[in-house]
């Protein structure tokens, strides 16, 4: 199995990943041997095996639904790379504005 | 006896019996740290004075009379991928730099509650994300037993400084191997518990099906001691387990007659190196002549676990790092900066650079999102996001991830057979020792088949523990696993520490180590 170059643009978009030429190349060199490599799983019979997500038997856990301390909106800002103390700046969401 | 000399064990007792204060046994680490991390780079900070303070405040309590926790005085060095409040938590990304978490891993609470003392946080392949510590942001671990080699990982760094006497314990996570291959290539013990048995409340995410914390230490002995204070049942995991927590060191002593010890045939193969099968046959013959009997028995689906690993693992981590927005915490990219990876101010053209559409990004957003996350990932995390997406996205789904899920239920049941006839499963760590930094670094692949016997373990859910049973004529360790059924972690160290009776592997230091003062 091999992922042409447009492939792996796609993904880097669906993964918010920007990705040079260079990296383009590169990435595609090797996500295709990686791809080629898991792909070997295609032999295994796994007819009537249902998939398994999780190792445990696990049920839902459930909690009471009361109120419990959270963080406060200073701790919750405080990493944040621009915040103006009571929200997350981020630039705009439409549109392809250069504002940052 | 120096306290770097002693057993973590013995050290809580001289503490709680006042024949060593927790500051001495605290600044007897920092030392070392101080005069060895310069060349081996376990440590991406240490945290002198916090360390000292909080050893200080132990030695009061137990002036006052005051009940002491079960680890008092016991100097810790926690994995950089544990939430710390009160220091830096990176997991050796350069997209964490600086980040200062606002609460502390349920692991680092239970230890703060136990007193024991927080020194530093161990170095680490990025997000947990390798098997030789070189994706590490911050440089490489070396490997105490020979500086130009890798320690492992990704719990690298964990395990290089209890190899070089720089901590006495140390907590590392395993994903697919990250605790028992670092511990094997440094000499060193390594659990890795039950998936379940250790919260993973404030451990940054890699992948959650499979993410496990575990202690890290020079016995058996000691791994059992962290481990009673970092198990056990909390609200704030939902896949924590509900089983109360054995003390675990209660029942090491008992011989192992009766045991039953499963060996696979099929894990000497010709990639395994024969100084390696050689001395892991005498381990198996250590374990004969302490009571337990050997069984060959078939994992008939342990091939394909590379290949499930590759799948879900990124997967799971490619949902997980979705997080990392540059808009809550974490790398932003400046406006209008270009990023590393774009020779010249290139900018993407529908098709060919970065998948945005229209010459550029659909929005200022979309931009600042992309430009972030292609500045902070190193390489490795970069390609495990792009393998995940690519599996999870439609018209592959179901060919990658949803056939990775089924044999993962094969590679379960395989587990759920054998331990019908057997009781622990043992084998070789990893095919070689150490090898050269730098020697599988350009090839992802060789990289990944490092995993070959420590990735089911995770996939299957159950415990695993490594130790040292022997050295290559070279001088490096050899590490040998065990692995057991679910919560069946009191024989996983019973086992260990009956073979640790019998051998003196796990007392030798490497030479920097045994260095004179």
């Amino acid at each position: 199995m091999s992922l042409s170059r447009n492939d792996v643009a796609k993904v880097g978009l669906l993964a918010r990943l920007a990705l040079s030429e260079s990296d383009l190349d590169t990435m595609t060199r090797e996500l295709s041997t990686i791809v080629g490599f898991v792909g070997q799983l295609e032999q295994i019979d796994t007819t009537n095996v249902a998939p398994l997500a999780h190792p445990l038997d696990t049920q839902n856990v459930f909690r009471a639904d009361v109120p419990q301390p959270s963080l406060t909106t200073a701790q919750a800002l405080q990493s944040a790379p621009r915040h103006d103390g009571e929200f997350f700046l981020v630039p705009a969401v439409l549109g392809d504005s250069g504002a940052n | 006896m120096q306290p770097s000399d002693m057993s973590a064990v013995d050290l809580v007792t001289a503490v709680r019996h006042g024949d060593l204060t927790a500051l001495r046994a605290t600044e007897a680490f920092l030392e070392r740290i101080e005069r060895l991390d310069g060349q081996i780079n376990a440590f991406l900070s240490v945290d002198r004075e916090g360390a000292l303070r909080t050893a200080a405040a132990i030695d009061e309590k137990r002036k006052k009379g005051q009940p002491l926790g079960p680890l008092a005085g016991l100097p810790v060095a926690v994995k950089d991928a544990l939430c710390t409040f009160d220091q830096p938590t990176t997991c050796a990304s350069k997209m964490l730099a600086g980040f200062r978490p606002p609460y502390d891993a349920e692991v680092v609470a239970r230890l703060r509650a136990a007193d024991a003392v927080i020194v530093g946080k161990t170095n680490m392949d990025e997000f947990a994300m390798g098997g030789s510590n070189e994706n590490s942001a911050f440089g490489p671990v070396h490997n105490p037993w020979d500086l130009t080699r890798a320690p492992g990982g990704s719990s690298g760094g964990s395990a290089a400084c209890v190899a070089a006497d720089m901590a006495p314990v140390a907590i590392g996570s395993d994903t697919g191997g990250s605790i028992r291959q670092p511990a094997g290539l440094c000499g060193i013990t390594g659990l890795k518990p039950t998936y379940g048995r250790v919260s993973r409340r404030g451990l940054v995410a890699f992948a959650s099906s499979l993410d496990q914390i575990g202690p890290m230490a020079r016995s058996a002995g000691d791994c059992a001691l962290l481990l009673e204070t970092i198990a056990g049942h909390d609200p704030g995991d939902a896949t924590s387990l509900e089983s109360p927590v054995p003390p675990y060191g209660a029942d090491l002593d008992r011989p192992l007659e009766g045991v039953r010890i499963g060996r696979v045939p099929a894990h000497f193969g010709a990639g395994l190196c024969p100084e390696v099968a050689h001395a892991v046959e005498e381990a198996f013959a250590a374990f004969r002549a302490a009571g337990a009997t050997i069984i060959d028995i078939d994992m008939p689906h342990a091939d394909a676990g590379v290949a499930t690993y590759y799948l879900i693992a990124p997967c799971e981590a490619s949902s997980n790092l979705a997080r990392y927005d540059g808009a809550h915490y974490g790398h932003r990219a400046e406006p209008g900066r270009l990023h590393p990876a774009e020779p010249g101010g290139h900018r993407a053209e529908p098709g060919k650079g970065s998948g945005a559409s229209g010459g550029g990004f659909e929005s200022a957003l979309v931009e600042m999102y992309c430009r972030s996350r292609a500045e902070g990932f190193g390489p490795e995390v970069k390609r495990r996001i792009m393998l995940g997406t690519y599996a999870l996205s439609a018209g592959y789904y179901d060919a990658y991830y949803a056939k990775a899920l089924k044999v993962r239920r094969l590679i379960r049941q395989d587990y759920l057979d054998a331990f019908e006839k057997v009781d622990l499963i043992g084998g070789p760590v990893s095919a070689t020792a150490a090898f050269k930094l730098g020697e599988k670094s350009g090839d992802p692949l060789a990289m990944y088949l490092v995993d070959l016997y420590t990735v089911c373990t995770n996939l299957a859910g159950v415990g695993g523990i490594s130790f040292p049973c022997g050295f290559t004529k070279g001088g490096l360790p050899i590490g040998f696993q065990l692995q057991a059924p679910a919560l069946a972690e009191p024989l996983l160290l019973r086992a260990t520490d009956r073979y640790q009776h019998l051998t003196d592997w796990h007392r030798r230091r490497p030479a920097i180590a045994a260095r004179p003062r």
